[in-house]
């Protein structure tokens, strides 16, 4: 198991908190919150040890699209990044209806 | 209580699987639109403070989910166990929280506000990491049971995939009404743990049919152990959750009928292992 910290500059307000996902094999959890500041902080508990750098490219790159003040935190299961960026997107797309 | 009939091609297709949904979902899915409300939600993050210790991911709301609403117009609260974590393994927080909101709902009752509890059961039963906590857990949760269906009927739900396993079966045994579907199965022991305690001549944890055989939702109910046996389809099984609680409390609950099921075990004959049929014939014999 490790846990690892992303931080990234935003602007947007989220509109509320949001919820997704289930701690299972290949699949994670995602808790979204507004953020007390204008940064998005992410922490991320994977079970799966020696990905970090995996995990930096993948929020790079969702985080240089969505720019939205939220503090983060994923229980990954295995997730494959495909699965993680979806379960993001899934998190967003709640936080803002 | 009739066998139901095998769905046609159309209502497969339109159809909405219940196995398929996640603990939240099936709870939402099964309230009526608009008036569900979790209690002790994730976002309260009572997680387990054991799994961290031993390198396991937690989930924020530890695998168990209540939620209160209306079923069919009735104050209702579900409790739902998410099979995916874990297998469902009831941890202390996990327990705690499903007996907590069983005595609430016991208060409730004796103050003169029914609110009608539904389990969904999707758990191997303890959870190992959790040891003795998980055990006790299970413990006032049946002790609850037993206190709650005095009062008002309990119906269990054991969908599947999961199915119901260890001391967890007991609770379900404990439900008022007990549902189950086809994918659902229902034990006291796992199959692989069978195999390791008994032997592989006494139960082969590799032959599927012989373990769908005993412990499946088809023959869990064809042998009386489940009140009812459902289609995975979620508006048949509210039909179902609504129709079980509508026959209010039970005369007698299934575990009560000691001497009906110690005189079925003294019947059968020990010296060949029994076929799934003889098992049903056997056991549904009345009182």
């Amino acid at each position: 198991m490790e846990t690892l910290h992303f931080e990234y500059q935003a602007s947007q307000p989220v509109k509320q908190r949001a919820h997704v996902g289930v701690v299972g094999s290949g699949d994670l959890e995602v808790l979204l919150e507004p953020s007390p500041d204008q940064k998005t902080h992410v922490t991320v508990t994977t079970s799966v040890d020696g990905f970090g750098k995996t995990w930096k490219l993948v929020m790079d790159r969702f985080f240089s699209r969505y720019q939205y003040a939220a503090s983060i935190e994923i229980h990954d299961f295995g997730a494959t990044p495909g699965a993680v960026v979806l379960r993001l997107e899934q998190a967003v797309e709640r936080s803002q209806s | 209580m009739s066998r139901p009939t095998l769905l046609g091609a159309q209502q497969f297709l339109t159809r909405k699987s219940f196995v398929e949904l996640n603990a939240r979902e099936r709870a939402q899915a099964l309230l009526d639109e608009g008036s569900y409300r979790e209690l002790l939600g994730p976002f309260e993050r009572l997680e387990s403070p054991w799994l961290l210790m031993q390198g396991v991911v937690p989930q924020a709301d530890d695998g168990s989910i209540v939620a209160r609403g209306k079923i069919d117009g009735t104050d209702s609260v579900i409790l739902a166990i998410e099979g995916q974590f874990q297998g469902g393994s009831i941890g202390e927080v996990s327990g705690a929280k499903i007996a907590a909101a069983l005595d609430l709902a016991l208060e409730d009752a004796k103050k003169g506000h029914p609110v009608q509890v539904v389990l969904l059961l999707e758990t191997g039963g303890v959870r190992l990491q959790e040891a003795n906590l998980g055990l006790e857990a299970i413990a006032e949760i049946n002790s609850s049971l037993i206190a709650l269906r005095q009062h008002l009927p309990v119906v269990g739900v054991i969908a599947g995939m999961v199915g119901c396993f260890g001391g967890m079966s007991i609770s379900a045994a404990l439900c008022s009404y007990l549902i189950m579907t086809r994918q659902a199965r229902l034990g006291l022991n796992g199959p692989e743990v069978i195999e390791e305690q008994s032997g592989i001549e006494e139960f082969d944890s590799k032959d599927r049919q012989l373990i769908w055989g005993v412990t499946g939702g088809e023959q869990r109910h064809a042998a009386g152990f489940a009140d009812y046996l459902v289609e995975d389809d979620v508006e048949a099984i509210k039909a179902c959750i609504v129709e079980a609680f509508s026959r209010g409390i039970p005369a007698t609950h299934r575990s009560q009928q000691v001497d009906h099921y110690l005189k079925l075990l003294a019947a059968i004959d020990v010296s060949h292992q029994l076929e799934s049929s003889e098992v049903r014939e056997l056991w549904s014999k009345g009182e």
